[in-house]
């Protein structure tokens, strides 16, 4: 399979904000919003998260006709700025649960008798349309899996840094293409029939979904939120093995084939690696030198359960009401029905 | 394995509760003869015996609330 490697088209703007963005990225010379803008926008909301999504990626893939040099806009910049101090305002403000490192650790370690998250609804009834819209949605993080938490790098030093490497060494496939993590997850979307190509489902993604990786990006850019990047990458990686086993059978019911299956099996047991290297090496040897990070740590941990909390309950409350979490439908076989229909909700 | 005096030890993480962390690649012999085999660099070996993916861990060694 060959991937599309070229930058996605520019997305369509969901209000003011992201519309003013996405023209000066298509060089309109039209003015970029400003902090009265920034600050009329739900920080949550279609608009600025679309917003900051756009600012944001051409740190990694860019844009089709977009000049590359726009990542280092000082304009763009200003705007991001802008729009990054109401997300995070809102995350310190929504997301913090008030506890220490130890403590909110030990939460995610916890596993729930009776789970009622997304990946328990799909294990237990999940259809194979939702098994893709979820494929759909998570594609703007996982076909750039590890990308963001690379960034912390060069911002680490001894253990956290050497931890922190040796998990991503593994992400990035172990030094074989074909073992990329995002790779394996291109290879789960040919499984659903969708389309592989990096960004395609950016206009069908919501809200919550963008702010799930928009978090990262914000977190991996910025050296000031170092501690908060390793406290959501603990997060991801601690909660990621249980989750992966229910999708794993929620594919397998399905029949959704080989390499959705392998995507989460092989996350199974290398997540159950990673959150030992995490915990102990990235996030001991981090407070181990930098103690006064703490809350920073916590603060990544608190803002990454809030923000996947929001986008499990969005994907849920659509489906509950019979309706697609996506903002346009997906191509193909969209409405074949697997497994019973649930009795309730 | 032979042993080459220039290889440091391999290093192995053992604590109170989880997995027994090893350096891989790793091979593990299990009683029945056979054995299983990963390449990670570093390797989780469950010692609850808990796990669905024995003799990896996979986390079953958990809390349940
Ligand atoms: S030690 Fe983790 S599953 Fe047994
Ligand atoms: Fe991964
Ligand atoms: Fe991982």
């Amino acid at each position: 399979m060959t991937i599309d490697q070229r930058g996605p088209a520019l997305p369509d703007g969901r209000g003011e904000v992201s519309a003013a963005v996405i023209a000066h990225l298509r060089g309109e010379g039209t003015p970029l919003p400003d902090a009265r803008a920034a600050a009329g926008a739900d920080p949550y909301g279609d608009d600025l998260q679309l917003a900051l999504y756009v600012c944001y990626e051409p740190h990694y893939r860019g844009f089709a006709g977009v000049d590359d040099a726009v990542e280092w806009d000082p304009a763009l910049l200003a705007a991001r700025a802008l729009l990054e101090a109401r997300f995070l305002d809102a995350l310190r403000r929504d997301a913090a649960r008030g506890h220490g490192v130890d403590e909110a650790v030990d939460d995610l370690l916890v596993e729930p008798l009776h789970g009622t998250g997304v990946s328990h609804h799909l294990q237990e009834e999940g259809r194979l349309w939702q098994l893709r819209e979820y494929a759909a949605q998570r594609s703007l993080y996982h076909l750039k899996e590890a990308d963001p938490h690379a960034w912390v790098l060069p911002r680490l030093w001894g253990r956290a840094k050497a931890g922190m490497a040796a998990v991503e060494f593994d992400e990035f496939g172990g030094g074989r293409a074909e073992r990329v993590h995002a790779r394996l997850f291109a290879d789960l979307m040919a499984d659903l029939g969708l389309d592989t190509a990096y960004g395609r489902y950016l206009n069908a993604a919501s809200a919550p979904t963008l702010a799930t990786v928009n978090l990262m990006s914000l977190c991996g850019l910025h050296r000031s939120l170092r501690g908060a990047l390793v406290g959501h990458f603990a997060t991801l990686e601690i909660t990621s093995s249980p989750a992966s086993r229910r999708l794993a059978l929620a594919m397998q019911r399905a029949g959704a084939g080989p390499a959705a299956e392998l995507f989460y099996t092989e996350h199974v047991e290398a997540d159950a690696v990673h959150e030992q290297v995490v915990r102990h090496e990235v996030i001991g040897g981090l407070l181990e030198q930098e103690p006064h990070l703490a809350p920073d740590v916590v603060f990544g941990i608190d803002a990454t359960v809030f923000l996947e909390d929001r986008f499990g309950e969005d994907l849920l409350g659509h489906w509950r009401a019979g309706r697609s979490s996506l903002r346009t439908p997906l191509d193909g076989p969209a409405t074949v029905s697997v497994g019973p229909e649930p009795d309730s909700d | 394995m032979p042993n080459d005096p220039s290889d440091k030890p391999r290093r192995i993480r053992v604590r109170r509760e989880g997995p027994v962390l090893v350096e891989g690649p790793v091979e593990v012999v299990l009683e029945d003869g056979t054995s299983a085999v990963s390449d990670r660099c570093v390797v989780a070996l469950c010692t609850c015996r808990r796990s669905r993916t024995y003799p990896w861990c996979d986390t079953s060694h958990r809390h349940r609330a």
